[in-house]
């Protein structure tokens, strides 16, 4: 089973402050992680491939620097890695960035299967994933906590909902996105971080996966960010616990104390 | 302290370390109260490659060497020292085959140990033979192409777990130390059977058990280098594998300073944090300063048994000797500095203090180091005029 994963390389979350002036994210000098998600969903890759062979390949759309994040992956046994990068894929919305994804997983395919993390944890959308199948016309299954595992040609997987899960099945070629319930992510070995260290990551262009510039980066998008803003902290607060009646009767006094309603007596 | 460690070198303890703290410590407190052998952890460290550091190439290992291992051993012992006695056992089981086995044993065995698919042990203790390894009595007798072992090794690390056991018997009692010889014998061999597991002080999250021979037929084959050649065996053993357990003594150390400056940083009496009392200062400088000249030992020791020296005993008993007596009174002052909270279970010190006693027992008690360092010494200046 050939399998494609997409990654994507993330500010690390716990580091990542806003500019109060300019409402964007500070960048610089923060610390790049690989989104947790598609931690799991390399996890749910390689697993599929230790049981029933074939190969992973992780992709990744970003700046060059965005190589770490793949050579990470291959520490952890994916076979091969393919870094998109371009001028022209600058400012992608999911948009126009599962249309790169998608014209990448058919200049690298053909795949049995593709997954991705449940959603990004910086821009929080989860649309890439499912946008991703839409692109390329494939079923897709989202919030996949369990991979059963083949039936005949079909494959079954999980779904998790809010009250319970949902079985679905469905036949590959397919889109999945997981959740982290899909189990633990392996450590590295050795030699998969060996290999890491020596892997020339290859570098495709929009030129190199046919991708039209027009449809990508800012200039294919259909979405434009007008502007990102830190909510105002929350003033003080009060945590009070007790029977209803004598909390509402306790909060009629106080708002009436603090002079926002009268009590007509 | 830099060490000046190569890329490799930093990416094999980083390797470690990670395993240590994400796989290890979250399971470090569960393993040792239910006195359960961590087999999950490893697996863990069967896929990272770690089984196979001091394993050369050739079979299916990093070709490492005793510099590596200690490296490895250290940042797992941080995180828990009876996990990392199950781990290490295994390479202690693999060194008579390394130093001693035919290309055929290597070819057949090594591979799988590499890989963590198969775990080793090495068995010479017996209820007569601790410190004095002549009193071995358990015996193999030669049947055609055939030895036949009888006898019982008690408190053998992975007994039951490990699939290869290098077993030291007595081929000719009459020639007493040079009549003992080493061979490989695999779990399921006919008569060779498992007795009862120990319960243990510290390093719980270890299996410790008897190994049972009766009537066990081994082929020939199975002998490691010549008959005779036990003692051997036994010596050239330890003489690779106790930097290890200095190692693992210095993991365990600095994880017990770790704790307790954490905690004398937090604590607070008579208005002050600890830390800023001198008593509990000059404890910490201490318990520093002895793990730093016990590190800079391990890791000089390891370099020149790595450089093919002929004659290590000396240093290497010294490599064992002075870490382990270190990381018992580290771990002792961490229960002190923390005081009511560190004889408490719910704090991981008490553990690093019932975990770092064995190390001042096993693979030679710090009394046989001394026996071995002071032989050493008398050799050297009988030679000098």
């Amino acid at each position: 089973m050939n399998i494609m994963v997409c990654i994507k390389q993330v500010p690390e979350t716990r580091k990542v402050k806003i500019d109060p002036e300019t409402h964007t994210l500070i960048r610089q000098g923060v610390e790049s992680m690989i989104n947790p998600f598609d931690l799991f969903a390399v996890e749910a890759a390689l697993r599929l491939k230790d049981e029933k062979g074939g190969k992973v390949v992780a992709v990744t759309m970003g700046p060059p620097q965005a190589e770490e994040a793949l050579r990470e992956v291959v520490a952890l046994g994916v076979d091969e890695v393919a870094l998109f990068s371009d001028r022209a894929f600058a400012g992608a919305d999911t948009w126009a960035t599962s249309y790169v994804l998608a014209q990448g997983a058919r200049k690298l395919g053909p795949f049995d299967l593709i997954v991705c993390g449940k959603q990004a944890v910086d821009g929080d959308t989860a649309q890439v994933g499912p946008g991703l199948a839409e692109r390329l016309g494939w079923p897709y299954v989202a919030f996949v906590r369990r991979i059963r595992g083949l039936d005949g040609r079909d494959m079954v997987v999980e779904r998790l909902m809010d009250d319970g899960y949902d079985v679905v099945r469905f036949a590959p070629p397919a889109l999945l996105t997981v959740v982290k319930e899909i189990g633990e992510i392996r450590v590295p070995s050795f030699k998969g971080k060996m290999r890491a260290k020596n892997l020339k990551v290859p570098v495709l262009s929009a030129a190199d996966i046919e991708a039209d510039p027009e449809m990508c980066g800012l200039k294919g998008s259909a979405t434009r960010v007008i502007k990102v803003f830190a909510p105002k902290p929350r003033e003080k607060r009060e945590l009070w616990e007790g029977e209803a009646e004598e909390l509402a009767q306790r909060l009629l006094h106080r708002l009436s104390e603090d002079k926002i309603i009268s009590i007509a007596v | 302290m830099d060490y000046f460690w190569t890329e490799e070198q930093i990416m094999l303890r980083d390797l470690a370390r990670q395993i240590a703290r994400e796989r290890i410590v979250p399971v470090r407190a569960e393993l040792d109260e239910k006195e359960e052998f961590p087999r999950q952890l490893m697996k863990d460290l069967a896929a990272a490659d770690l089984f196979g550091v001091v394993i050369p190439e050739e079979y299916g290992g990093l070709g490492f060497g005793c510099l590596e291992n200690c490296l490895v051993v250290e940042e797992l012992a941080w995180g828990c020292a009876g996990v990392t006695t199950s781990f290490a056992a295994s390479a202690l089981g693999s060194y008579p085959l390394l130093l001693f086995g035919s290309e055929e044993q290597k070819k057949k065995y090594l591979p799988a140990i590499a890989s963590g698919t198969k775990l080793a042990a090495f068995a010479l203790t017996e209820s007569t033979a601790g410190s004095d390894a002549a009193g071995i009595q358990t015996r193999a007798v030669k049947d055609g192409d055939h030895y036949v072992l009888n006898g019982t090794k008690q408190w053998i690390t992975n007994a039951g777990e490990a699939d290869i056991y290098s077993v030291i018997a007595i081929t000719d009692p009459a020639k007493g130390a040079r009549g003992a010889s080493a061979f490989l014998v695999e779990k399921g061999d006919p008569g060779f059977s498992f007795g009862k597991k120990e319960t243990k002080m510290g390093i719980r999250a270890s299996c410790t058990g008897e190994l049972i021979f009766q009537d066990c037929r081994l082929p020939a084959e199975r002998l490691l280098g010549r008959e005779g050649l036990g003692f051997i065996v036994v010596m050239k053993t330890f003489d690779q594998s106790r930097p290890g357990v200095g190692a693992q003594a210095i993991g365990l150390a600095q994880a017990a300073l770790d704790e307790a400056a954490a905690f004398a940083r937090t604590r607070v009496q008579f208005g002050k944090a600890i830390i800023n009392f001198q008593a509990v200062q000059h404890m910490l400088a201490d318990m520093a300063t002895q793990i730093e000249a016990a590190r800079a030992l391990v890791y000089s020791v390891a370099r020149f048994i790595d450089s093919g020296a002929k004659e290590v005993s000396k240093e290497s008993a010294m490599a064992k000797c002075f870490p382990s007596d270190v990381a018992m009174r580290a771990t002792t002052d961490a229960v002190q500095i923390l005081g009511g909270h560190g004889y408490m279970r719910e704090y991981p010190v008490e553990k690093m203090m019932r975990d770092a006693k064995i190390l001042q027992i096993y693979e030679g008690t710090n009394q046989i180091q001394r026996n071995i360092i002071g032989q050493e010494l008398n050799k050297e200046y009988g030679r000098r005029k």
